[in-house]
C-alpha cells in the first residue's frame, strides 16, 4: 500500500535538481491537454443528456445546445419499472459478486501464504495453469449453460468472474509482506483454529488489500456486460444489468417504445431517444466518476503489489 | 524479495526435521480453501475438456443431454475443423488484424506511458501532477459499452460532432461507420486513450519508489536530467517494463472484444479492418452456432499464446537475467 506520502520538499536537493522552467511549462501544457482529452467525451455526453430533443434535432450533438432540458432524466424516472430494475440488478450483482469474490480470494490467498501448508505446491500449480491455458469461450459457455444451467440466471453474471489468479497472488503477496508470522504463532499458542486466526487476527490488519481487491471486483462487476450478452436472452429483460440495457438499446433504438407495459401511449410518441440513451450512460458513469478519485490510491497500491511478484 | 524467500525456506528446513505429515492445521487450512478450490475446478478446470469441440463435429442429439451428444454421438473429425478454418477466405485477414493491432498497441503501450510517467514525475507542481494523473486514470474505469457511446457522440453520421464541424466548414458528411479507411487509426487512438493512464500510473508508482540518493550522487557527479533518466530511471524501470511486455506478448492472439465489437458497432462494411479472432469466435458461436470452428480458433489462441509467453520470457531473460516472469 502507499504509505502516507510525505510531500516532496520543494527546496534543497529537489529545488536544485529540477527541470528548467521552460521545460516545465511545456510538460505542464502537455498534461493539461491530456487531461482535457480524457475528460472531454464525458463532458460532451453529459451536455447531450441535458440538451433538449429539439435542439439536437436542429444542430446535432453540440457542446453548446440552444436549449437545455432535463426531460431525458424525467423520462428515465417515468420508465423506472425498467431502468430502475436494471439499476438495482447492477447494484445487486456488484454487491453479491464482490462479497463472494472477496471470500474466495482472501481464503485462498491466506492458505497459500502459510509456508508449511501441506498442499501449497499443488495449489500454486492449480492457480497458475488456468492463467496459461483455458478451454476457450465455447467450452465455458457450453459447460455453464448445459451442465450448470446458469443461462438466464443472476449467477451467470456473478460466479464465473468471482475469482482470478491475479487477485489471489496480490492477496498472498500482501500477507507475505505485512502479516508477521508471529501473529499466527501467537494465535496458535492460544489454541485458536485457523478460521479464527484468519478472521480475527489476519483480516483486521489486512484492510488495505481487502479494499483494493474489493474495489477491483466492484468496478469489474459494475462494468460487466459480456456475461449478460452471453447468458441472458431477450426473453429475460428483467435480469438485464444497466450496461446491457445500453447495448440492447443500441441494437434497437425503438426498444423502449416497444415496452408498452412500462410507458403510456402519450410518452411513447415523443420519446427522447437520443438524449435518453446518453442519460443512461450518465447513470452508469456518474457513480464511477465521482468515486474513483477517492479510491485511486488503493488501485495504485494493488498494482504495485501485483507487479512485484506478477 | 528474494532474500526473504531464502530465509523462509531456510527456516522451513530447520523446522522440517522429519518427513512432512498432514497435520490438524493442514486439515483446517484445506477446509478454509475448499470453496475457492471448488470454484477453480468448476469454472477453470471442468471447461477445459471443452477442447474436444475442436476435434469433433458437434451435433446436439435431442433428449440425450449435452455430455452424451458431445462425447458419444458426435463424430471425431481429427484436424478437419482446423483445415476448414485455414481454407476460409477471411482467416488471413483476421490474423492480420489481430497481430497488426496488437503489435501497434504493444509498441505504443510500452513507450508512451513510460515517457509520460517520467515526465509527470518531473513537474514542479505536485498539485498539477496529482490532478492530471487522476484525470487520465478515468478511462480505465469505463466499460467499452460506455466508450462506444462516447465515440458515437463524435462519429454519428447525422448528429455527430465531427460531421457538424465538417459540414459547417463546407465539407461533405463522412459515413464513419461505413468507411474502413479511418478505423485503423481510430481504433489505435481509442485503445491508447483508454489504457495509457493506467500504465502510466503503474510506472509512476515504480519511479516514485526509486531511492533518491541515487539521483543525489548522480547530480554530484554532474549528470544532467537527461543522463539521470537514461542512467538511473530507465534501468530501474526495466523489470516492470519486462513483465508488462511479456504479459502483452502472451496476449498477442487475443484482443479486447469490446473495442472491436462494441465500439465499431459491429458494422459490416468495415469488417475488413475490425474483425479479430475474438470477434470471430463470438460470432461463429452466437450467430452461426458453429461451435467447432469457434473452439478450434480458441484452442489455437490458447496454445500460441502460451508458447509465445514462454519464448518472450526466455528472450527477456537472455537480454537481462534479472527480469522475466518465471
Amino acid at each position: 500500500m502507499e504509505k502516507k506520502k510525505k510531500p516532496v520538499p520543494q527546496d534543497g536537493f529537489n529545488r536544485f535538481n529540477r527541470i528548467k522552467p521552460a521545460t516545465n511549462a511545456v510538460f505542464t501544457a502537455i498534461f493539461i491537454l491530456l487531461a482535457i482529452i480524457t475528460f472531454l467525451p464525458l463532458l460532451f455526453v453529459l451536455i447531450i443528456s441535458i440538451s433538449s430533443e429539439a435542439s439536437i434535432a436542429q444542430n446535432g450533438y453540440s457542446f453548446f445546445p440552444t436549449e437545455l432540458s432535463l426531460e431525458s432524466y424525467a423520462y428515465l424516472w417515468q420508465s423506472k419499472a425498467y431502468i430502475g430494475r436494471a439499476f438495482l440488478n447492477s447494484v445487486g450483482i456488484t454487491i453479491v459478486g464482490t462479497i463472494i469474490g472477496l471470500c474466495l480470494t482472501s481464503t485462498l490467498g491466506y492458505v497459500l501464504y502459510r509456508p508449511n501448508y501441506y498442499m501449497k505446491g499443488v495449489y500454486t500449480w492449480m492457480l497458475i495453469i488456468p492463467m496459461l491455458f483455458s478451454g476457450g469461450l465455447v467450452a465455458s459457455y457450453m459447460v455453464n449453460t448445459q451442465i450448470y444451467h446458469l443461462k438466464n440466471t443472476y449467477w451467470a453474471m456473478i460466479l464465473p468472474g468471482a475469482c482470478s489468479t491475479f487477485y489471489v497472488i496480490v492477496m498472498r503477496t500482501f500477507f507475505q509482506t505485512t502479516v508477521p508470522d508471529s501473529i499466527i504463532e501467537s494465535g496458535k499458542i492460544d489454541g485458536a483454529s485457523q478460521l479464527r486466526i484468519f478472521t480475527q487476527l489476519v483480516l483486521p490488519i489486512s484492510l488495505p488489500v481487502i479494499a483494493t481487491i474489493g474495489l477491483f471486483l466492484t468496478f469489474n462487476y459494475w462494468n460487466a456486460w459480456y456475461s449478460a450478452m452471453l447468458y441472458i436472452d431477450s426473453n429475460h429483460r428483467d435480469l438485464y444489468p444497466l450496461q446491457y440495457v445500453l447495448i440492447s438499446i443500441e441494437k434497437n433504438i425503438s426498444f423502449m417504445a416497444r415496452n408498452e407495459d412500462f410507458l403510456t401511449e402519450e410518452s411513447m410518441r415523443n420519446l427522447p431517444t437520443e438524449t435518453m440513451r446518453m442519460a443512461i450512460v450518465m447513470v452508469v458513469v456518474i457513480p464511477i466518476a465521482c468515486s474513483y478519485p477517492f479510491f485511486q490510491r488503493y488501485f495504485v497500491g494493488g498494482l504495485t503489489i501485483g507487479a512485484v511478484k506478477g | 524479495m528474494r532474500k526473504d524467500n531464502l530465509s523462509v525456506k531456510g527456516g522451513e528446513c530447520v523446522i522440517r526435521k522429519k518427513r512432512k505429515r498432514f497435520t490438524w492445521d493442514d486439515l483446517e487450512l484445506t477446509l478454509l480453501s475448499l470453496p475457492s478450490i471448488a470454484w477453480l475446478i468448476t469454472f477453470c478446470y471442468v471447461p477445459m475438456f471443452g477442447i474436444v469441440f475442436a476435434f469433433k463435429n458437434y451435433k446436439y442429439k435431442p433428449g440425450k443431454g449435452f455430455l452424451y451428444s458431445l462425447f458419444v454421438s458426435s463424430k471425431w473429425v481429427g484436424l478437419k475443423n482446423f483445415e476448414f478454418l485455414f481454407r476460409s477466405p477471411d482467416i488471413a485477414n483476421i490474423f492480420r488484424n489481430t497481430l497488426g493491432y496488437n503489435i501497434i498497441f504493444l509498441l505504443i503501450g510500452v513507450t508512451l506511458p513510460v515517457a509520460l510517467a517520467i515526465m509527470i514525475t518531473q513537474l514542479h507542481s505536485r498539485r498539477v501532477a496529482k490532478v492530471c494523473q487522476t484525470a487520465v486514470f478515468l478511462p480505465h474505469f469505463l466499460s467499452w459499452v460506455v466508450i462506444s457511446y462516447f465515440v458515437f457522440a463524435f462519429l454519428s453520421t447525422d448528429k455527430g460532432l465531427l460531421n457538424s464541424i465538417i459540414t459547417s466548414l463546407g465539407g461533405e458528411r463522412i459515413f464513419w461507420y461505413q468507411d474502413p479507411k479511418y478505423w485503423p487509426y481510430m481504433l489505435v487512438f481509442i485503445n491508447t486513450w483508454k489504457t495509457f493512464g493506467y500504465s502510466m500510473v503503474v510506472y509512476m508508482a515504480t519511479i516514485t519508489g526509486i531511492d533518491q540518493s541515487l539521483y543525489e550522487s548522480a547530480v554530484i557527479d554532474g549528470a544532467s536530467k537527461w543522463q539521470q533518466t537514461w542512467g538511473i530511471t530507465i534501468p530501474l524501470l526495466r523489470p516492470v517494463i519486462s513483465i508488462m511486455f511479456i504479459m502483452n506478448v502472451g496476449q498477442i492472439f487475443s484482443t479486447d472484444f469490446g473495442l472491436f465489437y462494441q465500439v465499431t458497432r459491429d458494422s459490416n462494411s468495415i469488417i475488413n479492418v475490425t474483425q479479430t479472432l475474438d470477434v470471430y469466435v463470438y460470432k461463429a458461436m452466437m450467430q452461426s452456432n458453429n461451435y467447432n470452428y469457434s473452439s478450434a480458433v480458441a484452442l489455437m489462441q490458447s496454445v500460441f499464446g502460451c508458447i509465445l509467453l514462454v519464448i518472450a520470457n526466455k528472450v527477456v531473460k537472455k537480454i537481462d537475467p534479472e527480469s522475466g516472469m518465471f
